[in-house]
């Protein structure tokens, strides 16, 4: 069974969304993600300071299986990327939800929150796959 | 509903994930393909390769049926227990398979070919051996499981009785042997020493766990992609098919012309296409970030080719490949990685022997 923290909120394309208070949101790729694509061996991430749309390809991942586009799950700034994934891309398969976050969004509308899933619907999400 | 090699329980319990893999229910990795891939270069690993296909061909007759089946040249084999690599070739020129033959006496010859041509090279196999009065027989009360890496065969002697360790012992390459009930031959599809070994279907479990116990680790499909492409070996499907020439493979190498007076299936296509000339498998090589996949269009100045088996290569730590390209490829290429066009270099397909970078 696959590892669906219940703080988080989701989107159906497997990003996960913390709130990390004044309007920042960190921004990684699930545990069900991540195993589905395997071994990750790059992450090609957004630059700071880049403006993204909800829904837009903002970064990369690479694994040995195939490379998967990773969308903005909000609209904001890049306020911070994961450089640590350039070394060790691997962290997005041992720590989906810790140090294998990927990048930081400061929010330009909250209310695109609410059309993200919270874990039980992620959860249906998984399940239909 | 997927068949299922005996190792099915043993595969789940060392925790790995299975996939389908043509009808066959494989494991394709038992955590982290990567790691899995580093330590067969660097220690030992084993795989279960029990669902190919082994097919015994029996009768006076079989040496002469495999000078006319098979596009390399069965007589190279004259000491009992040696193996030779060819491809079974249509009419056409077109690969049926690519197999290994074993010779283990003038009137006894083992081939193993691919599971998922097992069918179309078994009715192949039958049509042709009906006028040489050669016995087709497929094995499939045997299972395969191969174990590969520097420390393979220290490993697997650990598991062996005293006469099987004398039957392998200074045995070269590409030599098989039966030693009490497995056939042990120093063939693999790693780069790497080792062995893949043959044997009765209800051995096969309590084998696995000895070696498992001997400090053997298991690998999936996810690393065997990965250490065969390293090390150059063609994967049937992907890098030649019916409809490709061996000389358009790599296989070149394979088609032995010599004698000129030997008549083998396919010959007189494959004289026109090298006359006409072919296209040619090369290895590609990009330093920089990203993978290349198969299918990738590869631009060059003769025209255009495409990646037929593209990975990242955990042993050099950036992205290999097999591309058919035009014969006038030079030194560096182009290939079209998600509508960007990035230049990749051209080597030999051959990328990792023995743990050693080769390029």
């Amino acid at each position: 069974m696959s590892n669906i923290p219940n703080e988080l909120k989701y989107a159906p394309s497997h990003e996960w969304v913390r709130d990390e208070g004044n309007g920042v949101f960190t921004v990684g790729i699930s545990e069900h993600a991540q195993d589905l694509l395997g071994d990750m061996v790059f992450v090609e991430l957004p630059d700071v300071g880049d403006t993204v749309a909800q829904g837009d390809d903002v970064a990369v991942a690479e694994s040995v299986k195939a490379a998967s586009d990773i969308y903005a799950p909000v609209s904001g700034e890049i306020v911070a990327v994961n450089d640590a994934l350039n070394d060790s891309p691997e962290l997005v398969n041992s720590a989906p939800y810790g140090d294998g976050w990927m990048f930081k969004i400061k929010i330009s509308d909250e209310s695109e929150l609410a059309g993200l899933l919270d874990a039980a619907g992620y959860q249906n999400v998984v399940d239909s796959e | 509903m997927a068949q299922k090699t005996v190792l099915f329980a043993k595969h789940v319990e060392c925790g790995a994930k299975m996939v389908d893999f043509h009808g066959w229910d494989m494991p394709l990795n038992y955590g982290s393909q990567i790691e899995e891939h580093h330590n067969v270069r660097q220690d030992a690993g084993m795989f279960d390769v029990s669902h190919m296909t082994i097919v015994d061909l029996k009768g006076p007759n079989t040496r002469n049926f495999l000078r006319y089946l098979l596009a390399n040249d069965v007589n190279k084999l004259t000491v009992p227990g040696k193996a030779l690599y060819s491809g079974m070739l249509n009419e056409a020129g077109g690969v049926i398979d690519d197999l290994i033959v074993y010779f283990l006496a003038e009137d006894f010859f083992r081939l193993v070919v691919n599971s998922a041509t097992r069918e179309k090279d078994l009715a192949w196999i039958n049509q042709q051996a009906a006028a040489y009065n050669v016995t087709v027989t497929e094995r499939p009360e045997f299972a395969m499981i191969a174990v590969q890496g520097p420390q393979a065969k220290a490993k697997v002697a650990t598991v062996l009785t005293e006469q099987q360790k004398a039957a392998v012992a200074g045995m070269k390459p590409f030599f098989g042997v039966q030693a009490g009930s497995l056939f042990i031959a120093t063939t693999g599809y790693t780069g790497e020493d080792g062995y893949e070994i043959s044997l009765p279907n209800e051995e096969a479990a309590d084998f696995w766990q000895k070696l498992l116990d001997a400090g053997v680790k298991p690998a999936g499909l996810g690393a065997r992609d990965t250490l065969r492409l390293e090390a150059g070996m063609n994967l049937y499907g992907q890098d030649m098919d019916e409809t490709v020439s061996p000389l358009a493979a790599n296989m070149g190498w394979t088609i032995a012309w010599e004698p000129s007076d030997r008549n083998f299936i396919g010959r007189a296509a494959l004289e026109q296409q090298k006359a006409a000339g072919t296209m040619k498998l090369v290895g590609l090589v990009m330093e920089q970030k990203g993978v290349l996949r198969h299918g990738q269009k590869v631009v060059t100045e003769g025209g255009e080719g495409e990646i037929t088996s593209g990975t990242f290569s955990p042993t050099l730590g950036f992205s290999i490949a097999m591309a058919r390209v035009p014969a006038s490829t030079g030194d560096t290429a182009e290939v079209d990685i998600r509508g960007k066009l990035v230049q990749v270099k051209v080597v030999k397909p051959n990328f990792v022997r023995m743990g050693k970078k080769v390029i």
